[in-house]
């Protein structure tokens, strides 16, 4: 029961932030310069042509009213036409998000692993070669922009060794077998940017943990090792880190920009840099809703997930109502 | 995942322990202090105008002229570099000033308000937090038109809500001791009380984000630079410096390298500047930092 409220209180409030997110990208998308039924028609068009495009386009009507008329189209999945193509929105968008996933799933999972491995591992084995050689390796990477990682990639496995192709040549039109060949470098890049955080945080939770005195009881007790860390440590040490890897998976959305870029691989990042040079506004606002939505509900299923794990901090909430768990987290995008 | 250690009200204290408990805060400011004694002494060590261009001498290995070498249009790459951080340094130290001033004061209003106004102000940061950074950069850029003090904007808009929440929970455990109950029994005003004992007990949290924040601030303003939404060229920027010279890496690898070297050593010097002063301050900072 008293699980509940807070759930429902975290629900509402992810319903608000998409709600309000989407707002201010779509306040800030309609100070973009430039006029758009001008540059759609082009410099040589009459000013009766623009004028007429304009009211086609609603751009004469109320910024609130546009607003609503566009978060009710997006309610049911209808995200207007794009003003370069003149194609829907949706399933470009779609696409694009598919191809994404396509890099950022696989980048995920071995992303997480890996670095919750390590991460567990050099906090058992703090200050010991190990630990030293782990912690000295994520602070490396963490340190090289993306675009360099991918641009060494390149050059190591797609020119120096001829292995992968050094760019897509396939548009956005290319289909999942089509784009299964190039998907590995971009995929190394995204592992290496997301892992060396959520190895830090590991770390570090599983060094306190394994100070605290219930693993020295535990520890006390005679149990071996690889008991106290797999049953004891390993649990509390996770928690911690959950919000991290929601963030960090949030952030592989608007991660993948450099990456695509440089790839020149079709995806979500490839589409918001495009549509933000062409002022493709219904693409951008589209684009912002999503990733505001994908971050959202990464960020509420770790606060479940933490609620559902952790009895402490069910209790804290129940107890000082005025200061929701929320306050004492500290991790943020 | 709770507080922060228990904080001295010394502020002198808190200043002088770091240096003397962390090796890597000494390795990170001796960075540091490379790259600044390097910015500021750039048109000295350097010897060309990094914009200058020189159709006869163009894609050169390292010789005695140009000590690293020069780039399609025959720009010097030591002068390019060197100019290159002047701007990097000039731009990260404005926005991560501006915008974690802006964090910290309002984190620390808002957990002082703790009424509709503090929830008013959460609700904007997590809508402000969902936007991808990347995004809400492009558009401001767009906006307002690529130059410094728009990248110093488009950085706070982006970097002041994620400063606000963490300063505002460390803010929090704060409000609940002791000497602000005294404060508010004295009868002292709303202002003085954020200000003069709110304030001073989380600057260690602010020194550590500031530190952080800047490390994450580089490379995204080098990021922004080589999608070509950043430094306008001509000018001497690492990001714009990589996105140009990335063609020709087999030809003349100094170019893309120098740059890449040059941020790199800088981020490693803020990484571990931040990680020493989380140490010595008693800051969690792996439960502060997520992603870029």
């Amino acid at each position: 029961m008293n699980v509940l409220v807070p759930a429902l209180r975290r629900l509402g409030i992810a319903v608000l932030t998409v709600v309000l997110a989407s707002l201010f990208v779509f306040l800030a998308v309609q100070a973009l310069p430039g006029d758009v039924a001008q540059q759609l028609l082009g410099q040589n068009a009459t000013p009766e042509a623009v004028q007429q495009l304009r009211a086609t386009l609603g751009l004469d009507e109320n910024v609130w009213l546009r607003y609503l008329q566009w978060l009710a189209g997006a309610a049911h999945g209808d995200f207007g036409t794009s003003l370069v193509s003149g194609e829907p929105v949706a399933p470009t968008l779609l696409t694009a998000f598919r191809n994404s996933m396509l890099i950022a799933l696989p980048a995920m999972l071995v992303g997480v692993t890996l670095s919750l491995a390590l991460g567990v591992l050099a906090g058992v084995r703090r200050g010991r070669a190990t630990d030293r050689i782990v912690s000295t390796v994520s602070l490396l990477v963490m340190s090289v922009p993306e675009f360099m990682v991918a641009t060494v990639l390149v050059l190591l496995f797609a020119i120096g060794l001829p292995v992968f192709p050094a760019v897509v040549l396939r548009g956005s039109d290319a289909t999942v077998a089509e784009l299964l060949p190039t998907v590995w470098l971009p995929i190394v890049v995204l592992t290496l940017a997301m892992a060396a955080y959520i190895l830090r945080t590991a770390r570090s939770s599983t060094i306190d943990v394994m100070a605290s005195e219930f693993v020295t009881t535990a520890e006390l007790k005679g149990l071996t090792m690889r008991r106290v860390v797999w049953k004891h440590a390993l649990p509390s040490a996770l928690l911690p880190t959950l919000n991290v890897i929601a963030l960090n998976v949030a952030w592989l959305l608007g991660g993948v920009v450099v990456v695509e870029n440089v790839f020149n691989y079709p995806g979500m990042g490839k589409l918001m840099l495009e549509s933000v040079s062409n002022r493709d506004l219904p693409t951008i606002e589209a684009i912002a809703l999503l990733s505001a939505l994908v971050y959202v509900v990464c960020n509420l299923a770790a606060d479940l997930v933490a609620l559902a794990l952790d009895p402490k901090l069910r209790t804290r909430q129940r107890r000082t109502r005025t200061r929701p768990v929320r306050s004492t987290r500290k991790a943020h995008a | 995942m709770t507080a922060v250690a228990p904080r001295s009200r010394s502020v002198l204290g808190a200043a002088v322990a770091p240096f003397r408990s962390s090796t890597a805060l000494g390795v990170g400011l001796a960075f540091i202090a490379v790259h600044l004694v390097l910015a500021v002494l750039a048109p000295v060590i350097a010897g060309h105008d990094p914009v200058a261009t020189d159709a006869t001498d163009v894609l050169a290995g390292p010789s005695w002229a140009h000590w690293l070498g020069t780039d399609q249009y025959g720009r010097d790459l030591l002068s390019r570099t060197l100019n290159g951080g002047r701007y990097a340094l000039l731009v990260t130290f404005l926005a991560t000033t501006i915008a974690v001033a802006v964090g910290t004061v309002v984190g620390c209003v808002t957990a002082y308000a703790d009424n509709w106004f503090d929830e008013v102000v959460m609700r904007v940061v997590d809508a402000l937090l969902s936007v991808p950074s990347i995004l809400a950069l492009l558009v401001v850029v767009t906006v307002f038109d690529a130059g410094l003090w728009v990248i110093v904007l488009a950085v706070t808009v982006v970097y002041a809500p994620a400063v606000t929440r963490v300063v505002r929970g460390a803010a929090r455990t704060v409000i609940t001791q002791d000497y602000v109950t005294a404060a508010r029994a004295r009868g002292e005003r709303a202002v003085s009380i954020v200000f003069r004992e709110i304030l001073p007990n989380v600057l260690d949290v602010v020194l550590v984000e500031f530190a952080m924040r800047a490390s994450w601030i580089v490379l995204l303003v080098a990021s922004l630079s080589f999608l070509g939404f950043g430094a306008n060229p001509p000018t001497p920027d690492w990001g714009l410096m990589v996105q140009e010279n990335r063609t020709a890496l087999t030809v003349v690898p100094l170019g893309t390298l120098a740059p890449i070297v040059a941020l790199a050593t800088l981020v490693v010097g803020l990484n571990l500047a931040a990680d020493g002063l989380a140490k010595s301050l008693g800051v969690d900072r792996a439960q502060q930092g997520a992603g870029a």
